[in-house]
C-alpha cells in the first residue's frame, strides 16, 4: 500500500490526516509536482493510493474512508452524507473560493463568498447536534474530510468567523488535532493559501456548479423561458424600427485605432507558403477569423482584420529547388495562388501581405538588438544534424524519424504530431534526411538563443492576467498552461539558412532567424505594410483587443514564445488578449494528405461547382470547436438538403413569395397579436444568445441561432397558414398581413445575422428584398426594418438540392486513391464503405441502414405531397404513423436508441 | 400552397449535458427499489451544490440526502450488503465510483469532458469485468444509469473506440432487473471500424 500525494495540492491535506490517524505505518511518496501516477487515467490526479491488490484509488474522500475502514471502524448513512455533501458542494466551493483568492487576486473575503452558505449548513448541523464531532461521539472520517475541505481557506486560525460559533469551534479542536496539524503543515509549509498557488493555476479554472453555462444544444426548438416583460420589451423595439438604430460604420483605409471605440485587430496564422491550404487549414484561421471579423464590423466596432503568407524558411528552398525556381519566385508563385482561394472563399482580408518585406527585416532586426540589448540572449554551440549528400544542416521539418518521447515513427525534426511535443532534432531517434533519405550526422553550429527562463517571470505576470480576462479557448489554456509546467528552456532562434531575415550580429550574419522567431513577427510588418501609422496597432495595448486565430498546433508560439520576445523588448508592444485555437478537422475520418491525394484543397473546391458561400457554411456548421470534427461529404449533402435548402432557405422564399403573391410586393400592415409578439421575443432571444456566442468567439455554436431563428419561422408560417387566410374574411386578411410582414421581417433579420458565416447568400436576400443598407448594424434588438409600404424585389430560391450522384462521385474523386491507387492503405478504407456481395452481418446492416435511409426520405416526400395537396387529415396522419416506424427501425439499424433519453425529447406543435 | 413544411423531418443532433435532473435521479432510485425488491419509498428534493439532489424520508429515523448516500442505504435495507463491496478495498473502490457518478457524470459540461471520461473509463475496464471486484455491486449499478443517456448518444463508431466500456455496459444491461425502464442500448459485436487509434 503506498499512498502518492504533491506539493501544494491541497487535496493531499485530508488522505494524510486520515492517514495519520488510521494507518500509522502507511507509505507516503511525495511528489514535488502532479505526476501521471494512476495508469488508467488520462490526465495526472493526485493524492492516489496504491493498493496491494495492485488496484489504485484516486478519489480523496474514498482514500480516507479506506483508512477509516481499514482501522475496524464502519460508516454509518449520516457519515456518507456528509461524504457525499462534501464532494458535491462544499469542495467546489471552496477549491473556487480558494482560486479566486490565490489565482485571480480577488479579496479575501468577496472570495470567501461562494462558500458562505455551505458554512452556515455546518454550523447549524453542529448546533443541533450538540457534539464536538459532525456524528454523535467520536471522531470519523466524515469529519476529517469536510474540516480539510474548508481548511485551505483558514490556514490561520484567527481569521475564522466569529458569528458562527459552533463551526469555529469544531474547525479549531480538528485544526489542533496532531495528525490533522501534521498533515497540514506538511501541505502548506508555512506559506498560507499561497501554497496552493502553483496547483491550482496548472489546474482548469473551477466553475461553480451554479455559474455553469447553459447547454446550448440542448434543444434547438425548445421555447424559451420568456417571462412577460421580456415580450413586452421585444415588442416595442420591435415597433421603433430603425430610427434609433446605429448608422453602420464605413471603414476608410488606412483603418486606425480610434480613441474610445473598441479597436479590435484580428489575425489568422500565416498560412506557409509553399503549399495550397486544405480545408482544414481554412476553417482553422483563415474562416474562422474572417466570421469573426465580419461579425465584428457588424457591430460597428473597430476592426482590422490580416493575415498573409509566411515565405522564409527551408522548405521554400526546397520547392524551389523542386521547381527550379528562385525562393522569391516560389514565393510570389504561392502568394498568388493563396491569395486567388481566399478571394473564392469570400475571406474580407483588409490587406493580405507576406513576411518577406524590407519591413519584416527592419522589425525582427529592431526586436532582436532590443532583446539582445536587455540581455535576453545567450550564445550556446549546438549539435545539429548534418546531411553530408545534400550539403546542408537540416533544420526542424527535413528531418524524420522516431519520436523520443511516443516512438511515433513519423516525427518531425522540430515537433511530433502524434503527442505534440517539441523535439531537439538530434533527439529523434534513427533520424533521415527528408530530401534523399539518408541517415544526417550530427555537426555543430554557434547559436543565439532567447533565454525563456529569465523572462519567465514577466511572462507569468502577463499570462495570469491575460487568461483571467481574455477569451481563450480551453484547448489554448491547456496547452499553455502545459508548456509552461513542462518547465521553459533557452530556445534557439537562429538557423543555418539563406532564405531568411538576415542576423544583424557579428559572427552571426551568415544565419538567418529561425522563423518561428521570424514569423509571428509577420503580423506587425505586415501592418507596417498597410500604413506607415501602424504602431497606432501595435504599441498601443491601451487602445487594442487583439485576437489570435490558430489551430491548436500553433498555441505555443503565440501564448508563450512570441509574448515573450515583445514582452522582452520593452518596447509598450501590443500582445495577445485573446487566443482562439480549433482541435483538427479530419477528412472523412482520416487526415487530409496532400502526398496521398486525400481530401480537398482549397484551389479543389472551386472545381466542385459547389459555391463557396456552401463550403464555408458547412465547415463553420462542423467547425472542430472545443473537438476534432471531421468533413463528410455526405454530411455535407445532408446539411445542404435539411438546414439550407428545407429550413433557412425554404422559409427566406416562403416569406418573400407571400408578399409577392398576396400582396404585389408590398409589405403588409401588421398588427402584432400576443402570439406575434411571443415570436418576436423568441426571435430577440436567438439573436442575443447569437451575440453572447460570437462575443466569445464561440462561431460554430452561433451558427445554430440562424437555423433556429428560421426553423422558428417556418413553424409559424405552418401554423398560421397565411395562404388560408388571404382566401378568408377581411379579418382573416389582416391576419395573413400580419404573418407574413413579421415573417419577411425575420428574413431581413437573417440576411444581416448571416453575413459573417455566408455573405453571398445574405447579400442576395438583401437584394430580392432590397433591405435598407442601414439595416446591416446588429445589436441585441430585433426591429421592423421593412415597414408596411416597403416594395420588395424579386424572389428566387437561394440554394440547391445536392444530388446522391454528385457527391457520389466528388466522394470517389477526392477519396484518395485516384492518384495512388496502389497505396494499400487507402484501398483498405475505400473497402470498408463498398459492400461485400457475402452476407456478412456487418455489411448486412450497413445496407440496411442505407435502405431504410432512402425509404425514410422516400415516405418523408410522399407526406409532404399529401400536406401540401391538402389530402385528409386521416390519411395524412396513416402516412406520418409509417414515417415514424420507418425512423425508428433506422434508428436501431444506426444503433442509436430508438428513444431519445427523456430530457432531449422535442416539442412540435 | 403550403410550400416545403419542415415539420417533423428534420432530426436535430441535440445532445443535453445539464446536470441530472432530480426527477431523473429519483426514477432511478425507485428503479434501484424495483431491482433490490424494497417497496416505493417517499422522495422529495432540494437545493445542493447548484443543482437539485434526491431526498428520502425514512420512517425510523431522519431524511437522507443524495443519490450516493440513499443508494447506499437502500442496499442495505434489502439485506443485499455484498453491493457495497465484499472486502475493505473494494468497499472503497464502490465508494470511489459513486463519487465518481456524481461529481465526474452527473456534472459533464462539453463533450471533451464526455470524452475523456469515457477514455478513462475504457482504460480503466480494460482488465476487468466489473467496476470493483468480481462481482456486480452498486458502483456498476448506477454508473450505469449514469452513462445510459451518454451512451445512447454514441455512434457505432464511438462505441467501438470506447470498446471496453461498452462490452461492460452491454454485460450489465442484461442482468436481471437492472434495466428497467430503460431502453435497451445496441452493441455491435464485431468491429467494423478497424483503424481506429
Amino acid at each position: 500500500m503506498k499512498l502518492i500525494v504533491s506539493e501544494g495540492n491541497p487535496h493531499g491535506i485530508k488522505v494524510l490526516a486520515a492517514a495519520g490517524l488510521w494507518a500509522g505505518g502507511a507509505d507516503i511518496q511525495r511528489l514535488q509536482q502532479e505526476e501521471k501516477v494512476v495508469p488508467f487515467l488520462a490526465q495526472p490526479k493526485l493524492p492516489a493510493l496504491q493498493l496491494d491488490n495492485g488496484n489504485f484509488l484516486f478519489i480523496p474522500n474514498a482514500i480516507c474512508s479506506y483508512f477509516f475502514l481499514s482501522s475496524g471502524k464502519e460508516q454509518s448513512d449520516l457519515s456518507n452524507q456528509w461524504m457525499e455533501w462534501e464532494a458535491a458542494e462544499l469542495q467546489p466551493a471552496s477549491i473556487a473560493a480558494l482560486y479566486a483568492h490565490v489565482v485571480q487576486g480577488k479579496k479575501r473575503e468577496e472570495a470567501l463568498q461562494s462558500i458562505q452558505k455551505s458554512l452556515h449548513h455546518l454550523d447549524q448541523s453542529l448546533a443541533k447536534t450538540k457534539s464536538t464531532y459532525l456524528l454523535n461521539g467520536s471522531l470519523s472520517v466524515a469529519d476529517v474530510v469536510v474540516w480539510a475541505s474548508v481548511y485551505p481557506l483558514y490556514t490561520d486560525l484567527s481569521s475564522l468567523p466569529e458569528d458562527l460559533t459552533h463551526f469555529k469551534n469544531w474547525f479549531t479542536n480538528i485544526s489542533q488535532l496532531e495528525e490533522c496539524q501534521k498533515a497540514a503543515e506538511s501541505i502548506v509549509r508555512g506559506q498560507g493559501a499561497s501554497a496552493f498557488k502553483l496547483y491550482l493555476q496548472k489546474s482548469p479554472a473551477p466553475l461553480l456548479p451554479s455559474e455553469k453555462t447553459a447547454c446550448n444544444e440542448e434543444d434547438d426548438t425548445a421555447p424559451q423561458a420568456l417571462s412577460e416583460e421580456d415580450i413586452a420589451a421585444a415588442a416595442e423595439a420591435w415597433s421603433k424600427g430603425l430610427a434609433d438604430a446605429p448608422r453602420p460604420r464605413k471603414p476608410q483605409h488606412p483603418i486606425l485605432p480610434v480613441d474610445g471605440d473598441k479597436n479590435i485587430m484580428i489575425t489568422s496564422a500565416l498560412p506557409y507558403v509553399n503549399n495550397v491550404p486544405h480545408l482544414g487549414n481554412i476553417i482553422g484561421s483563415v474562416l474562422s477569423a474572417d466570421v469573426f471579423a465580419r461579425y465584428c464590423r457588424l457591430r460597428n466596432w473597430n476592426t482590422l482584420y490580416l493575415c498573409g503568407t509566411d515565405e522564409y524558411g527551408t522548405a521554400t528552398e526546397t520547392k524551389a529547388m523542386e521547381e527550379g525556381l528562385t525562393p522569391q519566385q516560389i514565393c510570389d508563385k504561392y502568394n498568388a495562388i493563396h491569395t486567388a482561394i481566399y478571394q473564392w472563399f469570400n475571406i474580407s482580408f483588409d490587406y493580405f501581405g507576406r513576411t518577406t518585406t524590407q519591413q519584416q527585416t527592419t522589425i525582427a532586426q529592431d526586436i532582436f538588438n532590443r532583446l539582445l540589448q536587455r540581455d535576453f540572449l545567450l550564445t550556446d554551440t549546438v549539435e545539429q544534424l548534418r546531411c553530408e549528400k545534400c550539403e546542408r544542416f537540416l533544420a526542424d521539418r527535413f528531418v524524420e524519424g522516431i519520436c523520443p518521447f511516443c516512438k511515433y515513427d513519423e516525427a518531425r525534426g522540430d515537433q511530433c504530431d502524434k503527442c505534440g511535443k517539441l523535439i531537439n532534432a538530434v533527439e529523434l531517434k534513427s533520424p533521415q534526411c527528408k530530401v534523399c533519405k539518408e541517415t544526417p550526422v550530427i555537426k555543430s553550429s554557434k547559436h543565439l538563443f532567447l533565454d525563456l527562463p529569465k523572462l519567465e517571470e514577466r511572462l507569468q505576470k502577463w499570462l495570469d492576467k491575460t487568461l483571467s480576462a481574455g477569451d481563450w479557448t480551453s484547448n489554448a489554456r491547456y496547452i499553455t498552461r502545459s508548456w509552461i509546467r513542462d518547465g521553459l528552456k533557452p530556445r534557439c532562434i537562429t538557423r543555418d539558412l539563406k532564405w531568411g531575415t538576415p542576423v544583424p550580429l557579428d559572427g552571426f550574419t551568415d544565419k538567418v532567424f529561425y522563423v518561428w522567431f521570424d514569423a509571428p513577427i509577420g503580423y506587425i510588418s505586415i501592418v507596417a505594410n498597410y500604413t506607415n501609422q501602424w504602431e497606432k496597432w501595435w504599441k498601443n495595448p491601451q487602445q487594442v483587443q487583439l485576437y489570435n486565430f490558430m489551430a491548436k498546433d500553433n498555441v505555443p508560439f503565440h501564448s508563450v514564445i512570441f509574448p515573450a520576445c515583445l514582452l522582452g523588448a520593452e518596447d509598450n508592444y501590443t500582445v495577445v488578449n485573446h487566443l482562439i485555437a480549433t482541435e483538427y478537422l479530419n477528412y472523412e475520418d482520416g487526415k487530409f494528405s496532400k502526398s496521398r491525394g486525400v481530401g480537398v484543397f482549397g484551389d479543389m473546391a472551386q472545381e466542385t461547382g459547389i459555391p463557396a458561400d456552401i463550403w464555408r457554411f458547412y465547415l463553420l456548421y462542423v467547425r472542430p470547436e472545443g473537438q476534432d470534427s471531421a468533413f463528410s461529404w455526405s454530411d455535407l449533402m445532408l446539411k445542404n438538403n435539411s438546414e439550407l435548402l428545407n429550413n433557412l432557405g425554404n422559409f427566406v422564399n416562403r416569406a418573400g413569395m407571400f408578399v409577392h403573391k398576396f400582396f404585389n410586393g408590398c409589405v403588409p400592415e401588421m398588427e402584432l397579436l400576443s402570439e406575434d409578439k411571443r415570436l418576436v421575443a423568441q426571435v430577440a432571444a436567438e439573436l442575443h444568445q447569437y451575440n453572447q456566442l460570437l462575443e466569445k468567439v464561440r462561431i460554430r455554436d452561433a451558427l445554430r441561432c440562424i437555423l433556429n431563428i428560421s426553423r422558428h419561422g417556418n413553424q409559424y408560417i405552418q401554423v398560421n397558414e397565411p395562404w388560408k387566410c388571404i382566401k378568408g374574411t377581411k379579418e382573416e386578411q389582416k391576419r395573413a398581413g400580419t404573418v407574413t410582414g413579421v415573417a419577411v421581417n425575420m428574413a431581413a433579420l437573417l440576411s444581416v445575422m448571416l453575413q459573417p458565416y455566408m455573405p453571398t447568400v445574405a447579400g442576395t436576400i438583401q437584394e430580392q428584398l432590397l433591405v435598407p443598407h442601414e439595416a446591416n448594424v446588429l445589436t441585441d434588438l430585433f426591429c421592423c426594418v421593412l415597414q408596411s409600404g416597403h416594395q420588395i424585389g424579386a424572389v428566387s430560391p437561394l440554394f440547391q438540392k445536392l444530388e446522391n450522384d454528385q457527391i457520389e462521385s466528388l466522394r470517389k474523386r477526392f477519396g484518395g486513391g485516384q492518384l495512388n491507387g496502389d497505396n494499400p492503405e487507402i484501398q483498405v478504407k475505400a473497402q470498408s464503405k463498398v459492400p461485400a456481395p457475402s452476407v456478412d452481418p456487418i455489411t448486412d446492416s450497413l445496407e440496411k441502414v442505407k435502405r431504410l435511409q432512402l425509404d425514410v426520405e422516400k415516405q418523408g416526400n410522399h407526406v409532404r405531397d399529401l400536406k401540401s395537396k391538402k389530402a385528409e387529415k386521416s390519411v395524412i396522419d396513416g402516412e406520418v404513423q409509417k414515417l415514424l416506424t420507418l425512423k425508428k427501425e433506422l434508428a436501431l439499424a444506426e444503433g442509436k436508441s430508438p428513444d431519445p433519453p427523456a430530457q432531449k425529447s422535442k416539442k412540435k406543435k | 400552397m403550403g410550400g416545403v413544411g419542415s415539420s417533423g423531418v428534420l432530426v436535430g443532433s441535440a445532445w443535453c449535458l445539464c446536470a441530472l435532473p432530480t426527477k431523473m435521479a429519483v426514477g432511478e432510485l425507485g428503479a434501484l427499489e424495483r431491482c433490490l425488491g424494497l417497496k416505493e419509498g417517499k422522495y422529495s428534493s432540494k437545493a445542493q451544490g447548484g443543482g437539485q439532489v434526491p431526498v428520502l424520508q425514512i420512517n425510523k429515523g431522519p431524511s437522507l440526502a443524495g443519490l450516493a448516500t440513499i443508494a447506499s442505504y437502500l442496499a442495505k435495507e434489502a439485506k443485499r450488503e455484498e453491493l457495497l463491496g465484499a472486502s475493505i478495498e473494494e468497499k472503497a473502490i464502490v465508494q470511489q465510483w459513486l463519487e465518481y457518478r456524481i461529481t465526474r457524470i452527473d456534472r459533464l459540461s462539453s463533450k471533451e469532458d464526455i470524452r475523456s471520461i469515457l477514455k478513462d473509463l475504457n482504460s480503466y475496464m480494460e482488465d476487468k469485468v466489473y467496476l470493483a471486484g468480481n462481482t456486480i455491486t452498486l458502483a456498476d449499478i448506477l454508473i450505469y444509469y449514469g452513462l445510459h443517456p451518454l451512451m445512447a448518444d454514441l455512434s457505432i463508431q464511438e462505441k467501438e473506440t470506447y470498446i471496453n466500456v461498452s462490452r461492460w455496459f452491454s454485460h450489465i444491461q442484461h442482468y436481471s432487473g437492472i434495466r428497467q425502464h430503460l431502453p435497451s442500448l445496441i452493441f455491435i459485436k464485431t468491429r467494423i471500424y478497424s483503424n481506429l487509434h
